[in-house]
């Protein structure tokens, strides 16, 4: 893979059409040229990918001392002294040639194809081709297309057999399930008999096929290019932050496409980010106010803003409230919404975790690492969910890393990852036992602590308490103090929401209450003096009645919050429930108001990845019906309770963030939010030129919160009748983005508990059985699958798939989730 | 060790003649394949001779040899063995026994008659070079020689040559029989490697030019021919001196060539080097003795399929690869195909295209597309189905896949100058090019036999409607 | 999910033990399984690539790549014609237009009995015994039309049972490396010290070895 950031390297003296150009040690001809502005085409090369010099279209002349000679400059690494001739006429022959040989086989049926418009075989034949075929010959014949996944179409006809998508399946996803078959004029791409092109990455491959060979079924006959309106954005399904131009037409969203982000994406997308967008034009999205009908609880009645606003604001005054949420949110959405809880409503209980994170605090003031740190580490310590299927992209670039040896992945988990046939060592981890295994595997190689080390932490099972990690965390700073953390919390804007302050704990800016307060009296007029809960404290305080109005902003506790026995008392236990979001999910048609939310690419603002990077949202179509942003939400409550946020546009918010907010006063100016906000042309800058002066000039500008790990705990042993659950998210599973996407909800499985073959033929079960899973919550039904990665005493659960959640069984006061199972 | 079922009949094709006798001198017997034999002649003293000079000193008699590679290229070998870069372990050997080359028979009978010979000549390339594993690849079709070469290594092995200690030194090394499944590419050396790690046989991209940079897993790994490696034995045994006795100084020691088509006696024949002309080699009367029917020669392939042709005018052209290649084509793989006056060009042209663009790997689009592309014309032109302009489109096609002069033999009664062979190319490796060179040298030296074929005229194109005419 | 019965199964392992990466084991394996059933099956392809550490789509891809490799059930004899210059200048096209003529198909089919499948091969080596064909990989040499209709007379008489194996089986000899003469073969990526004998020189004993 030829990394674009040729950082310290040494320059090469090569001409191009007699102009001398810049270039660097080891870069190939083609790049070179390119970046020069010197564009020579090509079908197979991939600035991503190793050239492999198949479909010779890149043929240029070059003379390296021995004479002119065509070569290929996907495949020519820049030598001092090159002599390049892109424009001779022997090159221009060479690529005409190629053009019609690529041409000879080639249906032509641009009209019905959807990369016409954007083909680089319709536009290079246009720039650099022949003008007229002389092929008279019956063409080569398949049938077309045929489906080769749920999601990918394969036209074989169309194809100029690049290697771009096998090469993407195999060297990039590692998932090499489709390939050259047969030889010669016969080569074709194919997957196996049955075994369909099921990667999470497959995407890809339609993107940067050369021509319309491949396509994706969301796209397919949908718009032709030139109808496409496009803007650059931050993906936001999970929060790698992957670079991402969002395409719609007549208002609609129709497509995502990568950008290549060198620090984060490389240009990839996961499918579910990539094809998610289907939900944000889902016709079961929110589009009205609603309130609970009074005379059925179950249901919900549309309503008009003035009175959910108004009977949303009866329910926050003078009550004892917990927000729940945020992490769906924009930068300046979460900012305005921490704002509203500490100066309107005046309440610390706000947390945009669901009980399935970390402590914000450790994350705030943990020495942060890239992902390209980690990607170039000694080694990087896994101690976290299954990347693969909670950050896919992460896992792409680690697994990318790894296999170039470029890193060496160590990971201690309780039960195999996407990452265990990459990694240098994997170790098995008891559930509960996180600290003392991570413990025992720097005692057993020391050589693990020295070097660069990047760890990764997060929580890789949601049936243990997150104590586990902070131990664990704490073993490692003792033991490995230089070591830097990229934290792997999933939802989209999670880092985004604890930098703005949705945390109990935090004031905006990663600075704790007691530190910060001064600061923000004086930016804010007022901070709470209560200390605040966070959602497991609030929703044990709701179950016994000490809070009145619980808001769900944009959460879903009934599937989220890893307790559903806790999450039902304490919604049972609140008079009234505020939902705010995009969909009516579970836990929404439980509210007695609903906010319906604008949502992705139907407002502009910034985001923050899980390294800190604050990247910008654009803006392209309109929120259905009469949805808001949820700043705005947040402002009109403030003003029905009397205050006043002095927030009137996004671009307020940023200006206001830039100054108030202590860890982004002096951001280089690629964090800064307002740079991209301007950068980006989009959202609705304020427009009022007036010179930001800070706020509070006279005082010290808080320091970010420290954070102490807590102490090893006992390990308590094992019950050595039961098995131990483990609790983990797959990519695909019922929350909305994959469920409200038809084109890839299907492919969410539906629940059940993998377990160990030899466990199973212990209780005489077989696959697909049925079992009775019984915890000290209660007792349900599940079928089993049986999974010999697995150890034994150890059993593994979904948290939300289609069927039943983990969460029925997890009780967030235990340490560990011990379970029975029993035969029906 | 006996063989399952009844004997396998002897390999026939060669012809004994009065050279000496350097890799073929055990085919005459009829247990030459078996240790027994090969012991009672001289077996298995090379490497204990190379045992005793030490591993530098062996490769040092190699290269003084200039042993040049018989598979095709005429690399000499020991300079191959030196392209190893220094301090890069493990190194691997491969042996290319995948002869495929249209007209090339001779590491098939190298492997079926005398196997021990060439176990032996890996053993001395292994010791001399660091090899720490040799990978035998025969050819998928080559049962027999599969056979002869895994029955000769369970004696090898059980008898101690080969393995651990052999000899009872501290040289160990494992010798694998690994057979294809029918590929031509595969020949190629990057694509025999990639064959080897159970890849589809598609050629590398070069740079590197050579595998001993990197080859099999990334490591350095000498290819060698069978026939290259079959003489090493010999050369252990007399010494690189008397083996530059014989032949030239640049192409020293003897060499098989098989001669097929239309001579009296088509058959292998161990020849010297260098100094053999192709007039000795068909019309000699030791070894092809003149054309079938005392026919007149049209033409042949000196080299391979992949050569360009030669006639009569180069006959008295020796087999020395430099002169062949100034000549406008190459000695390659030591096949001759020789084509009576009686023979139909364009339909021998055809098979030869057709041969190359079916084993296209597939890689290349000049070579994917424009072999089959050739063949299509030139099929339309045999069959009589071919226009005015299709002559031109086959050489256009074929300047696409071979850009600038093309070789071709020079010859004064025909006009011709040499354009000195290897030619430039738009692909990675020689099939793109080959499936052209037939098509190049047939319609060079004797268009006429295709215009002759010519029966349709192009479609005029419709004037201007309303012009003048 | 089991192709291979125990002898071959073993025999697979032991052949994947003897390259460095087990890959490199793809052919070899590809060649046990058509040995075993004639063809390559589904089955076949999806244990094999359990055995390399591949995927059931880069067995099919790197087997179809080959052309020995079969995909469909093949004739118990496949007769290979060599049709490429050698051969064809002295009568191959003669001898392949006959063949298809006598066992009424086409080259690339195969005879409604089962018994034969005929190709057109391409250059099969023995280009000094024009026109040749194989069967089942094993040569004849020089043959007529009439040898050829002798040849498939003896075929379905079952006359050349001991000559000629059925399709699949290649060398009816296997190599077995010794255990205890095995040097062993070891990822390049754990191995990267020379050869013993290239640091210290070789060291014969005086009396020799061998047999």
């Amino acid at each position: 893979m030829t990394d674009v950031n040729q950082s310290a390297s040494s320059t090469v003296a090569v001409t191009i059409n007699g102009v001398d150009i810049d270039a660097h040690q080891g870069e190939l001809l083609i790049a070179a040229a390119e970046r020069n502005g010197v564009y020579i085409p090509r079908f197979c090369y991939h600035p991503r990918m190793d050239p492999v010099g198949m479909c010779r279209q890149c043929l240029v002349e070059v003379d390296t001392g021995r004479g002119m000679a065509l070569q290929p400059s996907c495949m020519l690494t820049v030598s001092d002294g090159m002599q390049v001739d892109t424009e001779s006429e022997k090159t221009k022959r060479a690529q005409e040639g190629m053009l019609e040989l690529l041409l000879v086989n080639h249906p032509l049926d641009c009209p019905v194809c959807d990369k016409g418009g954007e083909c680089p075989l319709q536009d290079q034949t246009l720039a650099f081709g022949p003008g007229e075929s002389r092929m008279v010959e019956e063409k080569r014949h398949y049938e077309k297309p045929i489906p080769i996944s749920d999601i990918v179409f394969l036209d074989r006809e169309r194809c100029v057999l690049c290697d771009r998508c096998t090469r993407f399946a195999k060297d990039v996803a590692g998932d090499p399930l489709i390939s050259f078959m047969q030889r010669g004029n016969e080569t074709q791409v194919l997957t196996f008999p049955d075994d369909p092109f099921n990667s999470y990455f497959s995407g890809n491959t339609v993107q940067i096929c050369p021509v319309g060979a491949l396509t994706a079924k969301p796209y397919r006959f949908r718009a032709r290019p030139w109808d496409l309106e496009e803007v650059e954005s931050t993906c936001t399904t999970c929060s790698v932050g992957c670079g991402v131009a969002v395409q719609a037409s007549r208002n609609e969203l129709l497509r995502y496409q990568g950008v290549d982000v060198d620090e984060v994406n490389h240009g990839w997308l996961c499918d579910k980010g990539r094809f998610d967008f289907e939900s944000v034009s889902s016709a079961e999205r929110l589009r009205t106010p609603m309130l609970k009908n009074p005379d059925d609880a179950a249901e919900l009645v549309g309503t008009e803003w003035n009175s959910a606003l108004n009977a949303a604001a009866d329910a926050l005054r003078d009550r004892s409230v917990g927000i729940i949420g945020g992490a769906r949110l924009t930068n300046e959405d979460a900012y305005a919404w921490s704002k509203f809880a500490r100066t309107v409503v005046g309440t610390n209980n706000i947390d945009a975790q669901l009980a399935d994170g970390l402590d914000a605090t450790m994350i705030a003031s943990l020495p942060k690492a890239t992902i390209h740190d980690a990607c170039s580490a000694d080694t990087v310590l896994l101690i976290g969910p299954d990347l693969k299927e909670e950050l896919p992209v992460l896992f792409l670039r680690l697994r990318g890393a790894a296999e170039k040896r470029m890193t060496k992945i160590v990971e201690i988990t309780t039960a195999p990852t996407g990452l265990t046939r990459y990694a240098a060592e994997s170790h098995t981890s008891t559930p509960g036992a996180l600290a003392h295994d991570v413990s025992n595997v720097l005692d057993a190689d020391p050589s693990l602590t020295t070097g660069r080390v990047v760890v990764i932490v997060g929580r890789a099972n949601l049936a243990a308490s997150p104590s586990e990690v902070e131990e664990a965390v704490g073993v490692l700073q003792r033991r490995i103090p230089a070591a830097t953390y990229l934290p792997a919390l999933r939802r989209g804007n999670v880092m985004g929401a604890i930098d703005m302050g949705l945390t109990p704990d935090l004031l905006p800016g990663r600075v704790s209450l007691e530190v910060g307060r001064e600061w923000f009296e004086n930016a804010w007029g007022t901070v709470p003096d209560a200390a605040g809960l966070d959602t497991a404290g609030m929703l044990e305080a709701a179950s016994a009645g000490r809070i009145d109005t619980l808001v769900l902003l944009g959460a879903d506790p009934i599937v989220d919050v890893p307790d559903r026995d806790l999450v039902e008392r304490a919604l049972a236990g609140v008079s009234t429930i505020v939902a705010v979001d995009n969909f009516a999910t579970t836990s929404v048609r439980r509210a007695d108001i609903v906010l319906p939310a604008s949502g992705y690419a139907e407002k502009g603002g910034t985001t923050t990845n899980i390294e800190g990077r604050v990247s910008a949202l654009g803006q392209l179509v309109t929120p259905p019906g009469t949805a808001r942003a949820d700043w705005m939400i947040a402002a009109e409550l403030a003003y029905r309770l009397g205050g006043d946020l002095g927030l009137e546009s996004v671009g307020d918010i940023a200006a206001e963030i830039a100054t108030v907010v202590p860890s982004h006063l002096a951001p280089t100016p690629e964090l800064s939010p307002e740079t991209l906000l301007e950068e980006s042309d989009v959202g609705d800058t304020s427009d009022d030129d007036d010179e930001q002066v800070p706020v509070v000039p006279s005082i010290d500008v808080p320091a970010p919160a420290g954070w102490v790990a807590p102490a090893m705990s006992e390990m308590k042993p094992a019950d050595s009748y039961a098995l131990r659950l483990v609790a983990r998210r797959s990519l695909y599973d019922a929350a909305t983005a994959t469920a409200m996407s038809p084109s890839i909800a299907h492919l969410a499985e539906s629940a059940a508990i993998r377990i160990h073959s030899s466990e199973l033929a212990r209780l005489g079960l077989t696959a697909g059985d049925h079992v009775n899973v019984t915890s000290s919550k209660t007792t349900i039904a599940i079928p089993v699958a049986p999974d010999d990665s697995i150890s034994r005493g150890v059993v593994v659960m979904g948290v939300n798939q289609p069927g039943v959640g983990a969460g029925e069984l997890i009780d967030l006061r235990s340490a560990v989730t011990e379970i029975q199972l029993e035969t029906r | 060790m006996t063989l399952r079922g009844t004997p396998i009949a002897r390999a026939p094709g060669f012809i004994a003649n009065d050279t000496p006798r350097i890799v073929t001198s055990r085919f005459e017997y009829d247990d030459s394949y078996s240790l027994d034999r090969y012991l009672a002649t001289g077996g298995y003293e090379g490497i204990r001779a190379a045992l005793a000079l030490g591993p530098e000193a062996t490769h040092g008699e190699v290269r003084d040899a200039t042993l040049l590679g018989r598979g095709g290229a005429g690399f000499p070998a020991g300079v191959k063995w030196g392209f190893c870069p220094p301090g890069v372990w493990p190194r691997y050997l491969v042996v290319n026994g995948d002869e495929s080359e249209p007209g090339t028979y001779k590491d098939r009978l190298l492997m079926e008659l005398d196997p021990h010979q060439l176990i032996e000549g890996c053993l001395i390339a292994c010791y001399a070079v660091g090899l720490s594993q040799c990978f035998l690849y025969v050819r998928g079709e080559m049962a027999v020689a599969q056979e002869r070469v895994a029955a000769a290594l369970n004696e090898a092995y059980a008898a101690g040559y080969v393995g651990k200690n052999i000899l009872g030194s501290n040289f160990s090394v494992d010798i694998v029989l690994h057979w294809g499944a029918g590929a031509y590419v595969v020949g190629e050396e990057t694509a025999l490697i990639e064959s080897l790690e159970g890849n589809r046989g598609m050629p590398r991209l070069k740079p590197p030019y050579f595998p001993a940079a990197v080859g099999l897993y990334g490591m350095p790994t000498i290819v060698n021919n069978v026939e290259t490696l079959a003489n090493l034995p010999w050369i252990m045994n007399n010494g690189a001196a008397a083996f530059t006795q014989i032949g030239t100084e640049s192409s020293p020691g003897t060499r098989m060539v098989a001669v097929s088509g239309h001579v009296k006696r088509p058959g292998v024949y161990e020849i010297v080097n260098g100094t053999t002309t192709f007039r000795d080699l068909i019309y000699g009367d030791d070894m092809c003795g003149g054309i079938r029917d005392d026919n007149d020669l049209k033409a042949f392939v000196p080299g391979g399929g992949s050569a360009p042709w030669f006639t009569e005018d180069q006959l008295d052209i020796p087999f020395e690869g430099r002169v062949a290649g100034s000549a406008g084509s190459m000695l390659g793989s030591g096949a001759v195909m020789v084509m009576d006056s009686t023979t139909d060009i364009p339909s021998a042209a055809l098979t030869l295209t057709r041969f190359y663009a079916h084993e296209s790997c597939g890689k290349c689009v000049p070579c994917r597309e424009g072999g089959s592309w050739l063949e299509k014309i030139l099929t339309r032109i045999v069959e009589g189905e071919g226009t005015n302009r299709d002559l031109e489109l086959l050489m256009e096609v074929g300047q696409t896949i071979c850009p600038g002069d093309f070789p071709h033999a020079s010859s004064e009664r025909l006009g011709l100058e040499a354009v000195p062979f290897p030619y430039q190319m738009t692909t990675i490796c020689f099939v793109g090019p080959s499936a052209f060179t037939p098509v190049h040298s047939a319609m060079t030296l004797f268009r006429d036999e295709f215009e002759a074929r010519i029966t349709k005229r192009d479609l005029i194109p419709v004037a201007v409607i309303g012009g003048e005419s | 999910m089991s192709f291979f019965n125990d002898e071959n199964r073993k025999l697979a392992d032991e052949i994947v033990a003897r390259y460095p990466r087990r890959r490199s084991a793809m052919i070899p394996l590809l060649h046990l399984a058509q040995e075993q059933a004639g063809w390559i099956t589904q089955d076949a392809m999806q244990e094999i690539a359990s055995l390399v550490d591949s995927t059931p789509a880069e067995v099919l891809g790197t087997g179809s790549f080959y052309e020995m490799f079969k995909f469909h059930e093949v004739g118990k004899y496949v007769i290979n014609i060599c049709g490429t210059m050698s051969c064809q200048l002295l009568g191959a096209d003669d001898l392949i237009h006959h063949a298809e003529e006598r066992l009424g198909v086409k080259a690339g089919g195969t005879t409604s009995d089962g018994m034969f499948t005929l190709e057109r091969a391409e250059c099969q080596a023995a280009c000094t015994e024009a026109p040749t064909l194989q069967i089942n990989y094993r040569y004849k040499y020089r043959v007529s039309t009439t040898d050829f209709d002798r040849l498939v007379d003896q075929l379905a008489a079952g006359a050349l049972v001991d000559e000629i194996p059925q399709h699949g089986v290649l060398a009816r000899v296997r190599q077995s490396i010794p255990t205890d003469r095995s040097v062993g073969a070891a990822d390049p990526a754990d191995e990267n010290e020379p050869p013993v004998w290239m640091i210290s020189g070789a060291q014969l004993r005086p009396e020799g070895g061998g047999a």
